[in-house]
């Protein structure tokens, strides 16, 4: 299954502001693809339908981010590189991870292994 | 009978090879026995001083979920009580319940313990292969093979015989890749290649293993990625039957000698492929969830094929 490269970067900065709240309802919806944040956004990942949403979040280094499971079926996280690793996320359970380098983390469900995501850990240029 | 492999296997001069032929047409002659044609009664005689296999029943079981309570059924357990009761009052005893995984929900030690008991209550030998949702302990499946995979192998694949039928379970939950479907792995397949290197061609073969070793929907990953690899391995074989579960609905396909089918679960019914955005557990009205929940039944009559497959629902 390929992943989408994660759109090119959106500026100017103040639309990263609008699009914060939107992120739980993006989540939900097919085509939600990257997302830009704030680095003091909480950055949630949505388990929903078997999919991971946003299926690629771009962070900044430092940040925390939390995959809670919105499904009747448990889920996993589980990094591609072995990074990291949840638990089994029964529904409404939640997992966090602080991405503190740069670079891409491709991780999946290791109960559902078509389930695939990203996240993308990049310095703001600004 | 339509398989000439099975009928003439690779040395079928030699006396295995000839009581082979005979078994396979016993059962012609079985047949012809209840017909009324009492002179056929030397073939079964002579065969049953060899030894011969009579025809028997056995039962698949599936994806009982034991611990879900989810609103697409609040009582997993109860529903696998139904189908244990089900099974009591079968006419013909199986001879023994296959069951195709997902045993539990979430691999609790009290989900386990709730299964086993409830499942021992059928009073008929059970053999189980572990689904997704039984390896879930920290230790990956320790707490599954301590249960109910001792004398397993490797994650917990095995084979045995009865009555002349060779049952192969497989695991196909295990070493998951990302993308990818349900996963066999290199060790479990060099394995099965022994298993059945041996086999006369017309021994009949039953499989199972938790997710389809087919393609059914790979969107959402029903089936196996090295499953092909299987099915080359047994291509030789007259009678092939294949059971598996984890989508909870019946599937059945014919492929040559090879009869597919996946049973219904005993705790909630999952959509048809694609018809609907995820293969999360089914709601549907209260009064129609036992129509969609059941057991298989399997008669494994020698040299009638494809096996007799036969899903009985809970309810209606």
């Amino acid at each position: 299954m390929s992943t989408p490269h994660p759109l090119p970067r959106r500026s100017p900065r103040w639309l990263a502001a609008a699009v914060t709240v939107p992120i739980l309802t993006l989540a939900t919806g097919q085509g939600a693809l990257a997302s830009e944040r704030t680095g003091t956004d909480p950055a949630i990942i949505r388990i929903d339908n078997f999919t991971f949403g946003p299926e690629t979040l771009t962070v900044a280094p430092g940040t925390t981010v939390t995959w809670v499971n919105g499904d009747d079926i448990p889920h996993t996280v589980v990094a591609q590189n072995k990074l990291f690793r949840s638990k089994t996320l029964d529904t409404d359970d939640r997992y966090s991870f602080t991405f503190e380098t740069a670079g891409e983390y491709a991780y999946f469900c290791s109960l559902h292994p078509h389930m695939t995501g990203k996240v993308v850990v990049t310095k703001p240029t600004d | 009978m339509h398989n000439p492999e099975s009928l003439h296997p690779p040395g079928a001069l030699s006396r295995r090879g000839a009581l082979e032929c005979m078994t396979w047409a016993g059962t012609g002659l079985l047949w012809s026995l209840g017909g009324g044609l009492p002179r056929a009664l030397a073939l079964p005689r002579a065969l049953a001083a060899e030894g011969s296999p009579a025809p028997f029943t056995f039962l698949q079981i599936s994806d009982s979920h034991v611990g879900f309570n989810k609103p697409a059924n609040p009582d997993a357990s109860g529903t696998l009580r139904e189908a244990v009761a089900q099974i009591r009052q079968l006419p013909e005893k199986p001879a023994f319940i296959i069951h195709t995984g997902d045993i539990s929900h979430l691999s609790k030690d009290q989900e386990f313990d709730d299964a086993d008991q409830i499942l021992r209550d059928t009073g008929v030998p059970l053999f189980f292969v572990p689904g997704e949702h039984d390896l879930l302990d920290d230790e990956q499946g320790r707490s599954y093979r301590d249960r109910f995979g001792r004398g397993t192998r490797g994650a917990g694949w095995y084979s045995f015989d009865q009555q002349g039928v060779h049952f192969i379970g497989l695991v196909n939950v295990v070493d998951l890749k990302a993308g990818g479907l349900g996963n066999l792995g290199a060790d479990q397949l060099e394995w099965l290649e022994r298993d059945v290197a041996g086999l006369s061609s017309s021994t009949p073969v039953v499989v199972f293993a938790h997710i389809p070793l087919w393609t059914v929907y790979p969107e959402w990953g029903w089936g196996t990625q090295d499953g092909a690899r299987v099915l080359a391995c047994l291509r030789r074989f007259g009678s092939v039957t294949v059971l598996n579960g984890h989508i909870h609905q019946i599937i059945q396909k014919v492929e040559g000698s090879v009869t597919f089918h996946t049973a219904r679960s005993t705790a909630f019914p999952q959509p048809a492929p694609g018809t609907a955005p995820s293969p999360g557990p089914m709601k549907v009205p209260a009064g129609a969830l036992r129509t969609l929940l059941g057991i298989t039944r399997v008669n494994v009559i020698r040299g009638s094929e494809p096996l007799a497959i036969i899903d009985t629902p809970l309810a209606g």
